[in-house]
């Protein structure tokens, strides 16, 4: 069984069952079974029942947890592309994803201390709005788990996917602009491929929350923290 | 392809750099973004030269961070001990974004079309 160990051989075990999961979230066609969390869980099974250290398993995941950066670096690509569409609206779509950052990092840290959780947890929590691999850069600059930010990303996106919408109409957001925005700012990728679901102008401005509150989480997170009592 | 590598790499290299010089607490992922934005509006890097690598890297984003989330078991008894504040934070927050973002969209784009 020593086997099980190699690199090459886990890589490969990641890349079917991501495929699998993905090939069961387009026939089901279920938002709940997001691959990635699908994925993430029956890696977890796989290496409990075969009793393969996460040690072991991370030398091949790397591999594959190296391309996370670039990948933050390509989201550039976007960015610019919708450079034009910042600049027609720069101050209320500016305003609203630095309200929304700040509410998003402020009350999550502030309900999680008053419920007793620790820095460490608190840490891992704050950048829970933006998208993964900006959330575990950041949480990584900051002494966090990234795995713990990871799943509870995933979550966020979920929760704003399924029910986002609805806590718009009850909360009188009624623009289709302001929706989108706020899809992408609260809930990133996931949020803004439901809202693309419902018009490519949602998903625009989804993907514009996305990003914009993605920077500015980063920027802001690091300085934010101190000032709430949260040591970094 | 080794050109849209060099690019993104050297956009990343650069952020990199930054970070270890100045000590800056912003990841070397989000400066490289940033420079990758400013040359490609500065026109110095062409649409095309970064278009099929940084396609596929975003349309593959969910499966980079599989190998870090599986990392989560080395945290089950974390988690479990502070499942209660995890879970209430992360949706009372949540619900608190989306709304506030959307309320202060409204409200500032009102305010400035009333000028």
């Amino acid at each position: 069984m020593e086997f099980l160990k190699n690199q090459y051989f886990l890589i490969f075990i990641t890349f079917a069952l991501f495929f699998g999961a993905k090939l069961l979230q387009k026939r089901s066609g279920w938002v709940v079974l997001n691959p990635i969390l699908v994925t993430i869980a029956m890696l977890i099974l796989f290496l409990s029942v075969t009793g393969i250290p996460y040690s072991d398993y991370e030398k091949g995941g790397m591999m594959i947890d190296f391309w996370l950066k670039p990948a933050v670096v390509a989201l550039g690509v976007p960015l610019y592309l919708q450079l034009e569409q910042i600049k027609k609206q720069l101050l209320p779509i500016f305003l609203s994803q630095l309200v929304g950052c700040l509410v998003g990092i402020v009350s999550v840290v502030l309900v999680a201390k008053w419920l007793g959780a620790t820095n460490e947890v608190i840490v891992s929590l704050a950048p829970k709005s933006v998208t993964t691999p900006i959330a575990m850069e950041v949480t990584r600059g900051l002494g966090g788990i990234p795995s713990l930010t990871a799943a509870v990303v995933v979550c966020v996106g979920l929760l704003g996917a399924v029910f986002g919408f609805k806590v718009l109409m009850v909360g009188k957001v009624k623009s289709p602009i302001a929706q989108g925005l706020s899809m992408g700012t609260a809930s990133h990728a996931v949020g803004t491929s439901a809202a693309m679901e419902r018009s490519q102008k949602y998903g625009a401005y989804a993907s514009l929350g996305l990003t914009l509150n993605g920077i500015l989480t980063a920027i802001i997170t690091p300085y934010l923290l101190p000032l709430l009592g949260i040591g970094g | 392809m080794v050109r849209q590598c060099a690019i993104l790499f050297g956009c990343l290299g650069a952020g990199e750099l930054l970070v270890f010089l100045t000590g800056i607490k912003l990841p070397s992922s989000i400066i490289g973004m940033l420079l990758l934005t400013l040359l490609l509006k500065l026109g110095w890097v062409k649409l095309e030269w970064v278009k099929g690598l940084s396609d596929f890297l975003i349309a593959n984003l969910g499966f980079f961070f599989v190998p870090p989330g599986v990392a989560l078991m080395l945290y089950f008894d974390i988690i479990a001990a502070q499942f209660v504040p995890i879970v209430l934070a992360t949706v009372v927050s949540t619900a608190l974004v989306l709304v506030v973002t959307g309320w202060t969209h409204q409200w500032v784009r009102g305010k400035s079309a009333k000028k």
